[in-house]
């Protein structure tokens, strides 16, 4: 069993039994599909919502919902998974420092841009642990489906 | 037009450097005062670093710092942002609010405050030695801090000014109060034109 780091902007896939981890998602939001049927799991890191607005969007695809999403489902059936078989969980998308000059809150745009990709690829939200104001580490076990999300004050919860 | 941190030369380098050491010199006396102790500094070192260096150098993605960030604008616009071991809370709480071993995560809302008051101090010290060798006008912003994973916090600099780059001016310092040795990191982040007027002011470029 292997254990695969994920980094920021980055994305993952394996076969069961190995394990996907992302560490401390801030506003940026961590998405883990499955295909249990074929053992196949994935882990996309995302930092911004849409690609189109994005600077070097071409060079860095993975950093972007709308281009990382169709990425990681492409890997995927790669390796044999089904994308009409594959469920979805989802964590991070907080707000990390509260200022007046926000321009836009960037954690929820990244949440609603993977929902809504998600969703137009007709891929299901069985779980989310998704906004609120802390850091998450997230790991996930394909093999069981589950997502296990580490916070520096709020301890370890499964999803 | 400077296009990158990369594109930094030695010289502008050094400059750099010597305003992070007037910086922290102005930050070393401000604690000082508001401590009421003496306060020793380190020598800053300062580096071109991206995120994920800054990052593993300080302890890894899910070590939990104290981050206080203060944005600026006038003359030259950006953030600087402090992360601060967890030594410096603990010395400003045990000087100001007399508790001993607080848990820095569950810091209740005075002391809190208290730890990003110093952090607004120590920033302003850093922007006016940057504003005074140069004859700038630098507005600072309330300042924001937040205790947590220090790869959760370093995605707001990362998004918010992911068209600067992948790079930032990374700040090595540390203070000695009493015996406690304080490693503070700053992170420095200019706009790219805001680097560009200032070098250029300076005459390095």
């Amino acid at each position: 069993m292997a254990n695969f780091t994920v980094g920021i902007g980055d994305l993952k896939v394996c076969r069961v039994p190995d394990v996907l981890v992302t560490y401390a998602l801030g506003s940026c939001v961590g998405i883990c599909l499955l295909d249990s049927q074929a053992g196949v799991g994935g882990l996309s890191h995302i930092m911004l919502p849409d690609s189109t607005s994005g600077v070097n969007a071409t060079t860095t695809p993975m950093r972007f919902a709308d281009t990382a999403i169709p990425m990681l489902i492409r890997q995927m059936e790669q390796l044999g998974a089904s994308k009409a078989r594959l469920k979805a969980k989802i964590a991070g998308g907080a707000t990390m420092f509260a200022t007046a000059s926000d321009k836009f809150n960037i954690g929820e745009r990244n949440i609603a841009a993977v929902k809504r990709i998600l969703m137009s690829n007709r891929i299901p939200i069985l779980a989310e642990d998704t906004g609120l104001d802390y850091g998450r580490t997230q790991f996930f076990y394909p093999e069981t489906g589950i997502m296990e999300i580490r916070a520096a004050a709020k301890g370890i919860k499964q999803f | 037009m400077l296009k990158n941190y990369d594109e930094l030369s030695p010289v502008a380098i050094d400059c750099l450097q010597e305003i992070g050491n007037i910086g922290s010199g102005h930050a070393a006396s401000a604690l000082s005062a508001m401590l009421s102790q003496p306060i020793k500094m380190h020598v800053p070192k300062i580096r071109v670093l991206d995120y994920q260096s800054v990052i593993d150098e300080i302890g890894g993605p899910e070590k939990v710092i104290t981050g206080i960030m203060v944005k600026f604008s006038g003359d030259i616009k950006g953030m600087i942002m402090f992360l601060l071991e967890d030594a410096f809370a603990k010395l400003v709480v045990r000087t100001f609010m007399g508790k001993d071993n607080i848990d820095v995560v569950k810091l209740d809302e005075t002391d809190f405050s208290a730890v990003k008051e110093m952090g607004n101090i120590m920033g302003g010290a850093y922007l006016s030695a940057l504003a005074g060798m140069a004859g700038f006008d630098v507005r600072m912003e309330p300042p924001s801090m937040t205790v947590d994973m220090m790869g959760a916090l370093m995605n707001y600099p990362m998004i918010e000014f992911s068209e600067v780059g992948d790079k930032v001016l990374y700040i090595d310092d540390g203070f000695i109060a009493d015996k406690d040795d304080i490693d503070c990191n700053i992170v420095l982040i200019p706009e790219m034109e805001s680097l560009d007027i200032l070098m250029k002011k300076l005459g390095v470029i």
